[in-house]
């Protein structure tokens, strides 16, 4: 399988989400000005601040060339998923639910963090034990998730908080520690952590690894039964 | 036609930004000060004012988290 990694001006971990997923699968980068997705399996919207991160967070990159055909892919249920500046990219581009404000703190946060895994049933996690914790890097300023009060009762009650701050952990004021979330579709992923940069116990943890693991299984399965994509 | 838009967050969601002047103030000896909020203020010129709605809905504020106000300042220049 293929994943494509998206690189605007300003993103800074598309090389280390590139080789994170190639420790599972081929992977490429595609340009912010091309509305081609090159025939990948799989999106992953990396880390960085996408053209300046301006105006707020994500707020440009979502009118980015690449964005349509990303919307369009997501639209046809492949899988994408949305890292840090993604995961902000995405809100603002209304394929997930919510924002990302300021951390309460106002300042950078840059540390290993401890996550819950709450569903390990998504395209994104499957490869996670229900529970289980998984320790990879945030690096931060605005990775305080919100939601409106409906809209959380509605991520809860469907499952679609998918990962959390373990207690203690939730260094940026996220609502219900809410470090990662899915949409109701369950093809679209963003999460405030790095899985990219936990991909070998040399640097701390190889736990990031779980998440490309669960998107190449889920890719395999739907190359063996095409009606599938993003159920 | 000169606009301004002036976008602040929403009431009840936490804004630490107005937290840390509101702060900041009684240390420099101003009292009395309390809800302090930051927003951002957002000036151009624009031909069809009429736009001047879906343009802040769209790009100049995130509606979930922002409120905006828009006011038309009149003519051209400053």
């Amino acid at each position: 399988m293929r994943f494509g990694v998206v690189r605007f001006p300003g993103s800074c971990d598309d090389v280390d989400a590139q080789l994170a997923a190639s420790r599972v699968g081929d992977a490429v980068l595609l340009w912010h000005a091309d509305r081609d997705l090159h025939g990948v399996d799989a999106v992953i919207i990396p880390g960085g601040f996408s053209y300046g991160d301006y105006l707020r967070v994500g707020a440009i990159a979502r009118f980015a060339p690449v964005m349509d055909a990303v919307a369009d892919f997501a639209r046809e249920g492949g899988p994408v998923l949305g890292i840090c500046n993604g995961f902000q990219v995405l809100c603002e581009a209304r394929l997930l639910p919510g924002a990302l404000l300021s951390n309460i703190s106002l300042r950078f946060v840059c540390r290993q963090v401890e996550l819950e895994v709450v569903n390990a049933q998504t395209s994104f996690t499957r490869a996670c034990v229900p529970g289980e914790r998984l320790s990879i890097p945030i690096k931060h300023t605005a990775g305080r998730y919100y939601a409106p009060p409906e809209q959380l009762e509605a991520l809860e009650s469907e499952g679609r908080i998918v990962l959390r701050y373990a207690p203690g952990h939730n260094a940026n004021g996220s609502v219900l520690d809410i470090a990662g979330v899915i949409n109701e579709r369950g093809n679209v992923m963003g999460l405030m952590p790095h899985p990219e940069h936990a991909v070998d116990a040399l640097t701390g943890s190889a736990d990031g690894l779980r998440l490309f693991e669960s998107i190449r299984d889920h890719c395999a399965e739907a190359a063996r039964s095409p009606g599938l994509v993003g159920a | 036609m000169r606009a301004r838009i002036l976008v602040r967050p929403k009431a009840g969601i936490l804004d630490p930004q107005g937290k840390a002047v509101e702060r900041a103030l009684p240390a420099l000896g101003f009292v009395g000060v309390s809800d302090v909020h930051v927003g951002r203020l957002i000036e151009l010129e624009v031909d069809d004012a009429s736009q001047l709605e879906a343009m802040c809905e769209r790009l100049l504020a995130n509606p979930l988290i922002e409120d905006y106000e828009i006011e038309l300042t009149g003519g051209r220049g400053r």
